[in-house]
């Protein structure tokens, strides 16, 4: 896909103003954070369980070589086969080369960031092999010729009316006279076009959410059931899944459960959490004759042994997006490609480069909210702060931001000095801007004043304010002492 | 490369016979970055104890109830995703509550199922009306019968492992899925079930589809309100069987 990364402020501005949009991220606001809310307080051990979550896959990033090699040990003794991709062109070449043995026309495919990543709809498109979605958020993004905007709901940008508008467009054989105002109706519609793909398909292309060391199973979690129904259908199952994906046993996938749904979307559990092992078995009267699984590297063991490492503990749950003021204002396209929110910001920069994707780690009001949910204690913030760090170590930033970062940094190690400057500085305001105490225009300071007024200083420096309240506090704590 | 990513390469190479080169250099690259060479002993067993041992972590209280509790934990939280329940005293009343569950949907009186041993042993024939097809679902389909492997109280969450008893097709076509569980077959929390699983199907070796359940399916793609039937069926029956 077009990465727009390098544009995100330009694509944030369009995004405020885009009405639409900003009804469709009511949603997100509303919905998700009360839900996970409830569900996390109503499992006492949840707190917990995100300790031994986190632990279980720093075990693993530790030894991940030797439980990818036990994986595909396992899934090769089950009668599967594993595919090795070093990178997003290795790994498109490796399905369609499936799709060619098997002459496969048509492709059904289960909710799967991954094949987002390595751009895979729009390659097989261009071999003559139709890709089609069968998630219904992944359907309508599909015929809208989009990208999700969202790691678990890809089509939270997108309202009802427009969705009924594109299946009027699309669904062409169907009476244009019929009623479509109900979302279950929508539905209903969207179901019965799906069914006949799944049973046409070819091939199923579902991606994993976990890859399990002990029994060589793929697992995918979903709620609608289409990711079934792309799996057992069609004579051929592919799992395209990520190296990072890998648990040791099935009780490790069991903790980590307890904590995915929960933060994803405020369910104790996910409706389907499915566990596939290699292609069907001799008497089954029906799944997959082949299976066949894509392990992508992508960039991701490079960030083996770097301060980057805790990112690939990340479940892709989405909690990280639903609870970020930067995600809420201006949605996922605006991050400008596969991943939005505080993980993409972070994941990102280490996939396609920092010098296209700087401006993401940058996008944050450090407010921490998402490291507070993340289910994986992945330090979000910190590690947009080490981008951060890179990207000015890089001479990436623009002259302004660094000369001003100089200038600050010359009288921040000067104390005496930056004391002294910034009390006259804010004298000077307080006095200029008495009258009305606010500035609606300020030299130097246009970035904020064009969108809001900005206060004028009252009282003493934050500095003189808190050496006078330390003052207070030791008196007034020396006079309880000799009482 | 550096010297450490060419040692591991190296070492890659000889140990995997055959092995691809893309698997090489991913599996080089991450030893490197994980400064690895020489002795990994030590990881090796502790990579081997812990696929041995598959230790259980934090199992919630929540589920650890006794037999009669944990079941109607079981059919509470079974309930509250949105699937019914229905609980019978033996597994000879099965295909009355069976019957019962069509009539109350106003659906015709017809269901398959695969070729399990437990539904097959079921009195059907007292059901004079009602027509039985067998073997893995077709489209068509609207009321299907499977038998679980077993439940899980913590969560209202059902197992089924896919084979000629239960095809998988059962569990996602229909628009009725309906499921008899056995009572004592239901447990706390789904580390229990996996030991069970181990046991019927031996250690590392799994059945090709294991589905855990949990309602019926669902969506909220459009505008984040949850819909029922989305892809799998509308609605899911629990006929629950004897006591724990």
């Amino acid at each position: 896909m077009q990465i727009t990364s390098p544009q995100f402020k330009a694509n944030a501005r369009h995004a405020l103003d885009d009405a639409p949009l900003q009804r469709a991220l009511g949603h997100v606001r509303s919905g998700f954070i009360t839900k996970r809310a409830v569900a996390a307080a109503a499992l006492p051990e949840f707190d917990l369980l995100r300790d031994n979550a986190r632990d279980i896959k720093d075990h693993v990033l530790a030894h991940l070589d030797l439980y990818l090699e036990a994986y595909a040990e396992k899934v090769e003794a089950a009668g599967g086969t594993v595919h090795w991709a070093e990178t997003a062109e290795d790994a498109r070449r490796i399905i369609l080369d499936i799709c060619r043995k098997r002459g496969a026309r048509t492709v059904t495919k289960g909710k799967s960031m991954i094949t987002e990543e390595i751009g895979l709809n729009a390659f097989l498109e261009e071999h003559s092999v139709a890709p089609v979605e069968t998630d219904l958020g992944e359907y309508i993004i599909q015929l809208r010729g989009e990208h999700p905007s969202h790691i678990i709901a890809p089509a939270v940008h997108v309202n009802k009316d427009q969705v009924e508008a594109d299946f009027r467009r699309v669904h062409t054989h169907l009476d244009p006279e019929r009623n479509l105002e109900e979302p279950t109706t929508l539905l209903g519609e969207a179901r019965a076009v799906l069914r006949d793909k799944y049973f046409q398909a070819d091939i199923g292309i579902t991606g994993a959410n976990f890859l399990v060391a002990e029994t060589g199973s793929s697992i995918i979690v979903t709620n609608e059931g289409n990711g079934d129904l792309t799996q057992i259908l069609p004579k051929t199952h592919v799992v395209v899944a990520s190296i990072e994906k890998i648990v040791p046993t099935l009780e490790d996938v069991s903790q980590i459960l307890r904590v995915l749904a929960r933060s994803a979307t405020g369910q104790d559990m996910s409706v389907y959490t499915t566990v596939s092992t290699g292609p069907k078995r001799a008497g089954d009267p029906d799944g997959p004759e082949e299976y066949h699984v894509v392990l992508l590297d992508n960039g991701r063991s490079a960030m083996l042994g770097t301060e980057f490492q805790d990112m690939l503990r990340c479940i892709r749950c989405g909690a990280c997006m639903n609870h970020c003021p930067v995600y809420h204002a201006v949605g996922g396209h605006a991050y400008g490609w596969v991943y939005p929110g505080p993980m993409g910001a972070v994941l990102t920069p280490s996939l396609i480069g920092v010098d296209k994707a700087g401006h993401l780690p940058n996008a944050s009001t450090f407010c921490g909210r998402c490291e507070s949910v993340c289910p994986m204690r992945i330090p979000l913030p910190k590690m947009m702060r080490h981008w951060r760090e890179r990207e000015f170590s890089r001479n990436l930033n623009p002259a302004t931001a660094r000369y001003g970062l100089a200038l600050w940094a010359f009288f921040a190690r000067r104390p005496a000095l930056y004391q002294g400057v910034t009390r006259l500085a804010m004298g000077a305001l307080g006095l200029i801007g008495r009258g009305r105490g606010r500035f609606s225009f300020l030299p130097l300071a246009g970035g904020w004043t064009r969108h809001r007024d900005l206060p004028a200083p009252q009282g003493g420096t934050f500095q003189a304010q808190w050496a006078k309240a330390k003052d207070t506090r030791s008196k007034s704590a020396s006079g309880r002492a000799s009482a | 490369m550096g010297e450490g990513e060419r040692h591991a390469l190296e070492e890659c190479k000889r140990k995997g016979l055959g092995m691809s080169d893309a698997k090489a250099s991913i599996l080089a690259r991450m030893r490197s970055a994980m400064g690895r060479k020489g002795d990994e002993t030590a990881r090796r067993a502790a990579v081997t104890d812990r696929l041995q041992r598959a230790p259980k972590g934090l199992i919630p209280a929540r589920g650890q109830l006794n037999p009669a509790a944990r079941v109607a934990l079981f059919c509470e939280m079974a309930e509250k995703v949105q699937a019914s329940i229905a609980r019978v005293a033996s597994a000879a009343e099965v295909p009355q509550a069976v019957t019962e569950y069509l009539k109350s949907k106003n659906l015709p009186a017809r269901v398959r199922f695969g070729e399990d041993a437990r539904l097959a042993e079921m009195p059907w024939a007292g059901q004079a009306n009602l027509e039985i097809d067998r073997g893995r679902a077709e489209n068509a389909d609207l009321a299907t019968v499977s038998h679980a492997f077993g439940g899980i109280a913590e969560t209202g969450t059902l197992m089924l492992t896919s084979g000629p008893d239960n095809p998988t097709t059962l569990n996602f076509l229909p628009e009725h899925h309906i499921v008899v569980v056995s009572a004592a077959d239901i447990a706390g929390d789904y580390e229990s079930l996996w030991e069970r699983i181990r046991a019927a199907h031996g250690k590392g070796t799994m059945p090709r589809t294991v589905n855990m359940i949990t309602g019926p399916s669902r969506s909220a793609d459009i505008e984040q309100t949850l819909l029922l039937g989305a892809h799998g069926p509308r609605a899911l029956h629990i006929v629950v069987v004897g006591e724990a």
